[in-house]
């Protein structure tokens, strides 16, 4: 199991102490977290980590998951699909399943409770238990800006009915009879994703591919999905080849199982014509190795997306000090200071200025990821996630003045 | 002999919460009108979080405002005038308030004939405010030689808080007010009122703040009390 003290290397001793601090706060209050899966998906991923970090110093933190059958995950992807924007219609039989599963969901609540955590849509109406001297906090990951608004109003009775919400992004706010926190999501550093890799196992990864090392590498990891504009990023690639010698990798997974994945891939592979230089790479689910490899080996790293939740990836890349250059959506802005920490674009045609600007002038590109990598090392790690629960948790406990002075 | 002295100044720290405020600004009116409506801590958390988020970048960009009005917004010259805005001239945030005011308020009457650009979708101004929760730390320091030794130690975010935030606050001393009283120490205190915190980087101004301590403890140990 992975120890808080371990991350005192990239944070500091100072961060880790001050962790404690706010912990100590939180002395004999007992927090419930509440989702719809254990594993699976960026909630139960993050819940993994963050739970037994909680329990390391001394808070009393749970998790529980309720249960449904394969009809209310349907309801409930079919819910998370509307609040992504997508027109969805629900029948009433659809709507009173979801009810009644929360409803069968009810015993799944820690009675002695003082805050209950709940996370996403799927358990979002269990607030119908709330006491009035508990706290409920209703968490959602997804990137709500331009939510389906039938969906929207069905959740936000319930929603409403929490003390505070808790969006990822700026532009997922809402308006809302309840205070709204922000609390962005985060990478860890000791994860097989972002770990430090030796030379060897990343050019083990590049030999594999048959990529050469010696060689610009640009890079953009996704899913081969049209909100990633992976069509785009070729284009791109093709008018900066003209003039710079360099290699394209696009790597990702998810075409398989996904229709709409299959034939943007389609359309990927019909633009590469089969160019020598383009590295189409379809990555099983177990390759967060191969992907820090692949991140860790590029010249620049790519994130052109047109839409995008929080955009995790592009941390991913910056915390390895790459210079990026992504698109200006979802929580990306966050992650970069455009010509501080990283190049923002709008366009194909500004965004292979961009990167002809970053391959042409390595100091600085090499300036915008050492920027880029202080900023997520500050930002955007699992300590500060941490960190902001701690702070979230105690808010709740606490007078409602600007300054609390515990 | 370092002066010793019977109030210890204890170290504390603060993190905040950001709130979202469900507010944005498309373009400069959006913005103005956002500026004069939304509440005091929501100015004080733009002109200043980027203070601690961006610590490591010297000197710029100093405010959200300044930042999206010159990135996003491309209004350079208004962005450079809201950018140099002395913080430090203000005691209060309202008075921050009213002189962004003043210069957004300036240059559209300079510029009516001016089409009003939009920020790109996805690139609009979104009002935060935040909460801020104050700590003790174990660190307190009861005279020179200590304070050197802890400012080494302490967070960057409780030498943001002593230099920034006591001085609002009032509760609990910024380091010039300890440092002048009761430790009597009036022309370190004096040095340390006179830096401008806003234009380096919290690291840099530590390193700052230990060297001004680190000369003083070296006068009074060379009989120059």
């Amino acid at each position: 199991m992975v120890t808080l003290n371990e991350y005192e290397k990239y944070v500091g001793a100072d961060v880790i102490y001050e962790l404690e601090l706010y912990a100590e706060k939180l002395k004999n209050v007992s927090i419930q977290n509440i989702n719809s899966t254990a594993v699976g998906g960026g909630v139960a991923e993050i819940l993994n980590r963050m739970i037994p970090l909680l329990r390391q110093l001394d808070v009393n933190a749970g998790w529980d998951v309720i249960k449904g059958g394969e009809k209310f995950f349907e309801v409930t992807k079919k819910m998370h699909n509307a609040l992504h924007g997508k027109k969805e219609q629900f029948t009433q039989d659809e709507i009173d399943l979801y009810l009644e599963t929360n409803e069968m969901n009810d015993d799944v609540l820690d009675n002695g409770s003082d805050i209950y955590f709940i996370h996403d849509p799927q358990p979002c109406a269990l607030i119908r238990n709330k006491k009035k001297k508990d706290r409920w906090i209703w968490r959602c990951h997804i990137d709500f800006s331009n939510p389906d608004l039938f969906t929207w109003d069905f959740l936000k009775q319930f929603i409403e009915q929490y003390d505070v919400s808790v969006f990822s992004a700026p532009s997922f706010a809402r308006e809302l009879k309840i205070p709204q926190v922000l609390i962005s999501p985060s990478i860890d550093p000791l994860s097989d994703k972002n770990k430090d890799l030796s030379q060897e196992t990343i050019d083990s990864v590049l030999e594999k591919y048959n990529i050469d090392k010696n060689r610009l590498i640009v890079t953009q990891i996704s899913r081969f999905d049209y909100l990633k504009d992976p069509v785009g990023v070729v284009k791109v690639f093709k008018q900066v080849r003209k003039y710079i010698d360099c290699q394209l990798v696009l790597a990702g997974g998810g075409a398989t199982d996904d229709p709409e994945g299959a034939k943007v891939l389609e359309e990927v592979q019909n633009i590469t014509e089969n160019d020598p230089d383009i590295f189409l790479l379809l990555l099983p689910p177990a390759s967060d190795i191969e992907i820090n490899a692949l991140q860790r080996a590029s010249t620049v790293v790519l994130q052109k997306s047109l839409r995008e939740g929080f955009g995790l990836t592009v941390a991913e890349a910056l915390w390895k000090s790459k210079p990026v250059i992504a698109g200006a959506v979802g929580g990306i802005p966050l992650q970069i200071s455009h010509k501080y920490s990283g190049l923002l674009t709008h366009t194909i045609d500004g965004t292979a200025f961009a990167l002809k600007q970053l391959l042409q002038n390595p100091d600085y590109a090499k300036k915008l990821g050492e920027n880029g990598h202080e900023h997520i090392r500050k930002n955007y790690l699992i300590t500060r996630h941490l960190r902001d629960y701690l702070l979230l948790f105690i808010s709740l406990l606490n007078e409602k003045h600007d300054v609390v002075y515990l | 002999m370092i002066s010793l002295n019977k109030e210890p100044f204890r170290f504390y720290t603060r993190q905040n919460i950001i709130y979202l405020l469900g507010k944005n600004a498309k373009n400069l009116r959006d913005l103005l009108s956002g500026i004069k409506a939304v509440p005091t801590m929501s100015i004080y958390y733009h002109t200043h979080h980027y203070l601690e988020m961006h610590e490591y970048l010297s000197p710029e960009p100093p405010n959200d405002f300044a930042y999206w009005i010159t990135n996003i917004l491309l209004e350079k010259s208004l962005g450079e005038e809201a950018a140099s805005i002395d913080l430090r001239q203000f005691a209060t945030i309202e008075e921050i308030r009213l002189r962004l005011i003043e210069v957004i308020e300036s240059y559209l009457e300079a510029n009516d004939e001016m089409i009003l650009r939009d920020a790109p979708q996805g690139q609009e101004f979104h009002f935060m405010s935040a909460r801020t929760f104050v700590f003790p730390t174990k660190y307190t320091a009861v005279d020179l030689k200590q304070f050197q030794k802890h400012l080494k130690n302490v967070s960057l975010q409780s030498i943001y808080y002593h230099v920034f935030e006591a001085r609002l606050g009032k509760k609990i001393p910024d380091f010039a007010t300890w440092l002048s009283s009761p430790l009597n120490e009036t022309e370190l205190a004096r040095e340390f009122r006179r830096l401008d915190p806003y234009t380096q980087t919290l690291e840099n101004l530590r390193q700052t703040l230990i060297k001004l301590v680190e000369n003083r403890v070296k006068e009074i140990e060379y009989g120059n009390p």
